[in-house]
């Protein structure tokens, strides 16, 4: 972690952090009664552990890990349709890297790949699509994962590989959207949160609006945040103050980049290309009506899922997470990692057992790396 | 994954694709424009994402957005991540 004398601006976060403290005392909020904060994006979560935010700020403020990291909610069921389809011959399936060593049943991608699968590291679907262009005679799938940051992306592929009339690229879609779970979560009696911390590049694609649910339904202040440290300490005072002010709204700390109504090109291409399933499976928070997207059949000739006849509801029964990890309760911030009976034990970054080990965005990888309040004293 | 890096969209390289050339952290690579087409981009910082620029933003934001991507070895990743896919797109099957 970093001190705050290190930050770009040590002046501005010191006053950031000692306003967060007085409107914290002044809201009664004390470790054994904290608020509970929670910050929505994986980004945010390896944010506030590499600047030690949540050891630095006032101890009546606890922040709760969200469900926004996309390997991380990936259940272990998508990962062995992922590895199913590298294993068919002529295929050549290409990821991100940060899914190569998700956990499967049999096996993660990389255990596939060293097993003789044509299993490549893309950065882009791009780099899938020109794959597909230099290998007529092979089957080009991506493996499209993530949140609206990332959609649109795989959906403007899926167009130009449609105009290029290219026949051998596909998108295995598990595409994943960020409102539903955290409706999901707001309707679960045992969450206790008093505010959010939105994503912030999810919301320059999709706008603040999506999320006028939470201020309007539920009453719970969330305020869309950029990655700086002080742009994270101000959130959680525009947070604060909502709070002691009795309101309740969406407000955007990251204006400078998120619009207010989104990305128009985005979010007409992400419209053209997907449409919501009715429900989707999230490691650790199970079936989320509307969560997840699929293929329209007008590109049906880019969908793996047609193509190879696998994927979300085409698999026979649903297959359970592996017995002893506690990834679903850590994940909705019910545990911490640390009371993981595998942490560090039969799950660390070097053998996870479970997503949130993999990615350096998970909660148990950042723990992991840098520490926790608790074992910092 | 899910942050976006800077770079700066320097020339294009097809505009009837929407295709243009980007330096990202001294990386060079080609990047889709479509989504920040609406003025011209050349010259400008995007935000770019997994190969897409995705929000124009001004030379300050991006130094301080680089400079914490650094810190969070983010930066680093996304410049592994563009190496190793030039090497995927080579590799004999
Ligand atoms: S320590 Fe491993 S098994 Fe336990 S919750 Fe974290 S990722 Fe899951």
């Amino acid at each position: 972690m970093k001190f705050a004398s290190e930050f770009r601006d040590p002046a501005l976060a010191r006053a950031l952090l000692s306003a967060i403290a007085d409107k914290a005392d002044a809201l009664g909020a004390s470790r054994a009664k904290p608020l509970h904060i929670m910050e929505i994006c994986g980004g945010h979560t390896h944010s506030i552990f590499r600047y030690g935010l949540d050891k630095l700020v006032h101890e009546g403020i606890e922040f709760i890990h969200g469900p926004g990291c996309p390997v991380c909610v990936l259940p272990m069921a998508r990962v062995d349709e992922c590895v199913e389809i590298a294993e068919r011959p002529g295929v050549i399936f290409t990821t991100f890297g940060d899914a190569m060593r998700v956990p499967g049943h049999r096996k993660s991608l990389m255990q596939a790949k060293a097993g003789g699968a044509d299993v490549r590291m893309v950065y882009s679907p791009l780099d899938a699509l020109e794959l597909a262009r230099r290998n007529p005679e092979r089957e080009v799938v991506f493996f499209g994962l993530g949140f609206e940051t990332t959609t649109p992306s795989t959906a403007l592929s899926v167009q130009q590989a449609a105009r290029e009339g290219l026949r051998n690229f596909s998108v295995f879609c598990n595409h994943i959207t960020v409102p539903e779970p955290i409706k999901a979560l707001l309707d679960d009696p045992d969450m206790v949160l008093d505010g959010f911390i939105g994503p912030g590049h999810v919301s320059m694609v999709i706008g603040v609006h999506p999320y006028d649910f939470i201020a309007r339904d539920y009453g719970k202040p969330i305020v869309v945040a950029g990655f700086e440290p002080t742009d994270l300490l101000q959130s959680i005072l525009m947070i604060l103050t909502q709070v002691a002010e009795g309101r309740a709204a969406v407000e955007n700390q990251y204006g400078r980049v998120v619009p207010e109504h989104g990305n128009p090109v985005s979010l007409a291409a992400i419209d053209d290309v997907y449409e919501k399933r009715p429900s989707f499976e999230w490691r650790g928070l199970g079936e989320i009506d509307a969560s997840g997207l699929r293929i329209r059949p007008k590109y049906r000739a880019f969908d793996a899922e047609e193509k190879f006849g696998i994927g979300y509801a085409r698999t026979r029964a649903p297959v359970p997470e592996i017995a002893g990890c506690e990834c679903g309760k850590v994940m909705v911030g019910k545990l911490k990692p640390t009371q993981c009976p595998q942490f560090g034990k039969g799950c660390s970054p070097e053998m996870p057992l479970g997503a949130l080990m993999v990615s350096s965005e998970g909660a148990c990888a950042a723990y992991w790396q840098y520490g926790s309040r608790v074992a910092a004293e | 994954m899910c942050l976006g890096i800077p770079g700066r969209i320097i020339a294009w390289v097809d505009k009837a694709s929407l295709m243009a050339m980007a330096e990202v952290s001294g990386v060079r690579r080609a990047v889709n424009v479509a989504c920040v087409a609406g003025e011209d981009p050349i010259g400008k910082w995007a935000l770019i994402h997994v190969g897409f620029a995705m929000a124009l933003i001004d030379e300050d934001e991006a130094a301080r957005t680089l400079e914490a991507l650094r810190d969070l070895g983010e930066a680093q990743e996304a410049v592994e991540q563009m190496r190793a896919a030039d090497l995927a797109l080579e590799a004999a099957p």
